[in-house]
Formats: structure tokens, C-alpha cells, sequence
């Protein structure tokens, strides 16, 4: 475990050591009655302004770790430090992003976009006036008065994704927010989601079972295996920001790197 | 309905029916049946006397207050049976028996509790209407999404929060329950009414029958008819303008 903390496991390539841990994951276990061993001994820390992916066969744990750094589960031992300090429920330093989006059908777009600010307390005026920024941010400027039955898939993903910005956390949990949405809107969003992390500055927990996606949007994957869920590898891809999503698909970094995941995957998914 | 390629409307059905009504009336085919032409007739006799109006607002201050009740307890009992799994298992076994029971064959036992009496309509009205309400509110609760209800809590949403949620997002549900008890409020008001005998639309019948005022008994069944569907009609039209987001969250 320690070892895959500072190299990378099997390819020898050495990765940095956080330097600004924003969440700490502290020998996390998680067990599911008394039988179901969903994660063990977890130990990672998250850097801040970065994007770190979670990435691994289904069943590996996942969702199960993305919630428990959110407060929404409890460990059944360990802790989760946000910030340097223990937590144990949800706070407003963390919004989650649902893979089903979780948005209130008898709301309208900006009601929804507005929901955690009200939960909050924020006065009417000023969480609608936030919440109407955050649509516009998403591209969703002019819908706001929509109702989530009248959007697309992915229009719907943005209202979820506006929900979250608008209450301004600092750490952005994304549980597989583009797998319900379609191939080009997803890539769109992949897109949309690094603007969002240059402009915005957050941090981002970032569960996906794509390899391609993780490797193109994150500065770190971690790479967990099933039964029970472990860290198996720690990857930093380290590809160019500039480079343009065409060309990215034939740069051999980029390659190299999907082709190393699928090898360290693979041998679980049979 | 088409015949022979022509597009017929779905009261023309009714009319071959009063068509048909008319025919065994005229021919006195059958003694219990007048003429329908009769029968239309006695209906404004009957809803101009004044004991038609006495027996009106009686059936609908018991309809009302058994329905009142049904509500009151039907949906809290539906929310603690979608939340707690105890309490489901105790009490889903009883609710689903009542549900399909012949609650007819329990007015005397209300009568002999109650009285003869609107009391005792009145629990007639309640035990037709509650149970559907409480199952329909169970079975909402249960299927609010769990998404919904973290997505709420991941915001620090208190108690009291997300019971908003849980309401808001079953009320299709619950609605539903609403309409059925309503539906199933007015056979109990009627039945207990027959049963008891001597208030309200049952005494009215009652009378009818004593007198052998065949077209006034079918007048009123026939207006009774009417007032129910026509109460269906108006909740299923509530229903609709909340019904557009239930088909959504599956
Ligand atoms: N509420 C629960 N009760 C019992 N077992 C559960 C529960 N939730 C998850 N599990 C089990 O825990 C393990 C991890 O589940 P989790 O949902 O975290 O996996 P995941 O990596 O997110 O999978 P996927 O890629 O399919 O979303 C699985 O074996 C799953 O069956
Ligand atoms: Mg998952």
C-alpha cells in the first residue's frame, strides 16, 4: 500500500507525493452486513485543485468510497479528514453529483440549481441570483424556468452539475456523471469539466469505469481492485493540457497509458 | 369505437342502452323497470323535495367526515409503513385483508357499535376509503428514490426537509390512493346508508321501494350514479396536473 503511495506499481515511474492534501482517506474499511467486504484498509489523500479518478471493474467500491467521503455512509472503521479535520457527515466544503442526476421532477431547472443553497438557508433573491450564474455556466442559460422531464439526459447532468457549483464547495464528488448521457455529449462534457477546473479551482473526486476518460480528464487515477475493494495502482497520465482531444487520441502517452490500465484491469473482469 | 367504417362516439352506446330501457319500460317487459322517459321525469320530482335535499346533506357530511378521517390516518399510517420495515410487517397483513374484505358484511357490526345513525355511516365511508390510501401512500414512500433523498441530505437537509422530499416525490402515489378512496368513499356512504336504512339517500330509497315509486328509486340511482362519476372525473383531472412528473423517476 505504502509503495503504491510514491511509485507507481509495475511501471516503476515514480509519482509525486501529495503536497496539499485536501482529503484524507485514513485505513477506510467498509463492510456491507457482516459479509461483504466492499473496501479495505484504504489510505489515499487527495490533492487540492486537482482531479483525481477512481477507476476499476464494477463492484470494486467505488461509489461506496465516493460516499463515504461524502458523509453519505459511514465507514466501519477508519476516518476521512477534509481540510486536516475528521468528518463524519456531510458539509458544505463537499457537493456530490448524482449518476442519475437526482433532481426534484416537480422543481423547475433553477429551483433545482438552487435546492442546496435553500437547504442551506440562503435568502430567496440571492440563491436564485447564484443559482442562475451556475446555469449559465453550465450552458444551460434560458431554461431555467424548464422543468427536468423537458431536458435531455445531458442537460439534466448540468442542472445536477449547477446544483453542486452553486453552493460553492470546494471538493466536487462525481459519481459516473457522464454515463448516462450520450457519446458526444459525454465528450462535450469531458471537455466542459477541465474548463471547470482551470476556471474554478476545485477539486474534483472523479468515479468512472471509462479508462479513455480517466486518462484524458484526470491528473490522477487510482486504480482500485474488487473483493474486497483495494488500491492496486496509483497513475498520474500527465498529458498535455493542450493538446487537442482530435490528436489526443493518437498520442502515444495517452495510448500507452490506456493500454497499461486495461492490462492492470483486465485480469479481474474475466 | 368504429362500425362499418363510421367513427361512433362512446355515448352512443349509452343511448342503444336508454333505448333499450325505454323498449322493456313501455312493454312493462319487466315490473321493476318504468320507462326511461318516466324515469327522467320522476328525477325532477326527486331533486326538488325537499326531503332529497335533507337526504343530500347528510350523505355529504358523513362522505366528507369518513373521508376526512381516511385521510388524516390513511396517509400518516401509509408514511410509517413505507419507512419502517417493522412497522410494515406488522401491519401490511392487516391493511391488504381489509382492503379486499366484504366491508358490507361489517356494517352491522358497526351498528351495533355505532348506533343506527351517521356515526356509523360515517366509519362505513372510512373503512371503505382508508385502506387503499394507505397502501397507495406506502407503496409512493417506497419508491422515492434514494438519489433524491441523499442528493438532500448531501446539502445537510434536516428532518423536516426531507420529509418534504419524500412527500413531494410520493404525492403522485398518494394522489392516486386519494382518488380510489374517494371512489371507494361513496360506495361506503351508500352502503351504509341502504344498510341503516333510515337516513339519508337509504331512507330515501327506502321510502321509494315501501311505495313502489319504481321510476323515483331509478331516478335516484341514476343521480347517485352521476355525483359519483362526476367526483372521479374531477380528481382524476387533479391528478393530471401533477401526474406529468411521475412517469419521471423511474
Ligand atoms: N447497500 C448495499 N448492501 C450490500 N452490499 C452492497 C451495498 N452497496 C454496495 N454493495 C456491495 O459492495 C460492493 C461495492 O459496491 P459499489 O457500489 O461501491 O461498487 P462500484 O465500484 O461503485 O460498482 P459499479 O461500477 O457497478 O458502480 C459490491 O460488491 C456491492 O455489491
Ligand atoms: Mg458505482
Amino acid at each position: 500500500m505504502q509503495l503504491s503511495m510514491t511509485t507507481a506499481a509495475g511501471s516503476g515511474v515514480p509519482i509525486a507525493p501529495v503536497r496539499e492534501p485536501i482529503v484524507e482517506v485514513r485505513n477506510v474499511s467498509k463492510l456491507y452486513g457482516n459479509t461483504v467486504v466492499a473496501l479495505q484498509d484504504i489510505d489515499l489523500s487527495f490533492e487540492k485543485g486537482h482531479l483525481t479518478s477512481l477507476l476499476g471493474p464494477s463492484g470494486c467500491g467505488k461509489t461506496t468510497l465516493l460516499k463515504i467521503v461524502a458523509g453519505l455512509l459511514q465507514p466501519s472503521s477508519g476516518e476521512i479528514r477534509v481540510k486536516g479535520k475528521p468528518v463524519n457527515g456531510p458539509g458544505a466544503e463537499r457537493a456530490f453529483v448524482f449518476q442519475d442526476f437526482a433532481l426534484m421532477p416537480w422543481a423547475s431547472v433553477l429551483e433545482n440549481a438552487a435546492y442546496g443553497l435553500k437547504v442551506q438557508g440562503v435568502a430567496k433573491s440571492e440563491r436564485e441570483d447564484r443559482a442562475r450564474h451556475y446555469i449559465g455556466e453550465v450552458g444551460l442559460h434560458g431554461f431555467e424556468k424548464k422543468y427536468p422531464h423537458e431536458l435531455s439526459g445531458g442537460m439534466r447532468q448540468r442542472v445536477g452539475l449547477a446544483r453542486a457549483l452553486a453552493v460553492d464547495a470546494d471538493i466536487l464528488l462525481m459519481d459516473e456523471p457522464f454515463s448516462a448521457v450520450d457519446e458526444q455529449t459525454r465528450r462535450k462534457f469531458q471537455e466542459d469539466l477541465m474548463h471547470l477546473r482551470e476556471v474554478e479551482n476545485k477539486t474534483f473526486l472523479f468515479v468512472t469505469h471509462s479508462i479513455e476518460e480517466a486518462v484524458y480528464v484526470s491528473d490522477r487515477i487510482v486504480l482500485l481492485s474488487p473483493r474486497p475493494g483495494r488500491v492496486s495502482e496509483i497513475i498520474d497520465p500527465q498529458i498535455s493540457r493542450e493538446i487537442s482531444p482530435d490528436d489526443l487520441r493518437r498520442d502515444e502517452n495517452y495510448l500507452d497509458t490506456v493500454e497499461r490500465i486495461w492490462t492492470g484491469i483486465k485480469k479481474y473482469v474475466e | 369505437m368504429t362500425l362499418y367504417g363510421y367513427h361512433v362516439p362512446k355515448m352512443a352506446s349509452l343511448i342503444v342502452w336508454v333505448i333499450l330501457w325505454e323498449i322493456v319500460g313501455r312493454f312493462g317487459l319487466l315490473m321493476l323497470f318504468p320507462p326511461f322517459t318516466e324515469v327522467i321525469a320522476a328525477m325532477g320530482e326527486v331533486v326538488t323535495s325537499r326531503s332529497f335535499a335533507e337526504a343530500i346533506r347528510i350523505t355529504v357530511i358523513s362522505y366528507l367526515l369518513g373521508l376526512a378521517l381516511a385521510l388524516v390516518l390513511g396517509i400518516p399510517l401509509g408514511f410509517l409503513m413505507g419507512l419502517s420495515r417493522a412497522a410494515d410487517k406488522l401491519l401490511n397483513m392487516w391493511v391488504n385483508t381489509f382492503l379486499s374484505a366484504p366491508l358490507s358484511a361489517l356494517v352491522p357490526v358497526f351498528m351495533i357499535l355505532f348506533g343506527l345513525g351517521t356515526p356509523t355511516v360515517v366509519v362505513t365511508v372510512f373503512m371503505f376509503a382508508v385502506w387503499i390510501i394507505v397502501l397507495d401512500t406506502r407503496a409512493g414512500v417506497r419508491h422515492v428514490a434514494p438519489s433524491l433523498l441523499e442528493m438532500s441530505r448531501s446539502f445537510g437537509a434536516s428532518w423536516p426537509e426531507l420529509f418534504k422530499i419524500i412527500f413531494l416525490a410520493a404525492l403522485p402515489e398518494i394522489l392516486a390512493g386519494i382518488r380510489l378512496g374517494m371512489i371507494r368513499g361513496v360506495k361506503g356512504v351508500v352502503i351504509g346508508q341502504l344498510l341503516v336504512s333510515i337516513i339519508g339517500v337509504g331512507a330515501l330509497f327506502s321510502l321509494y321501494q315501501q311505495n313502489f315509486q319504481m321510476a323515483h328509486f331509478w331516478a335516484l340511482v341514476l343521480l347517485l350514479f352521476a355525483c359519483a362519476l362526476s367526483l372521479a372525473e374531477l380528481v382524476a383531472r387533479l391528478e393530471k396536473r401533477i401526474q406529468y412528473y411521475a412517469g419521471e423517476r423511474n
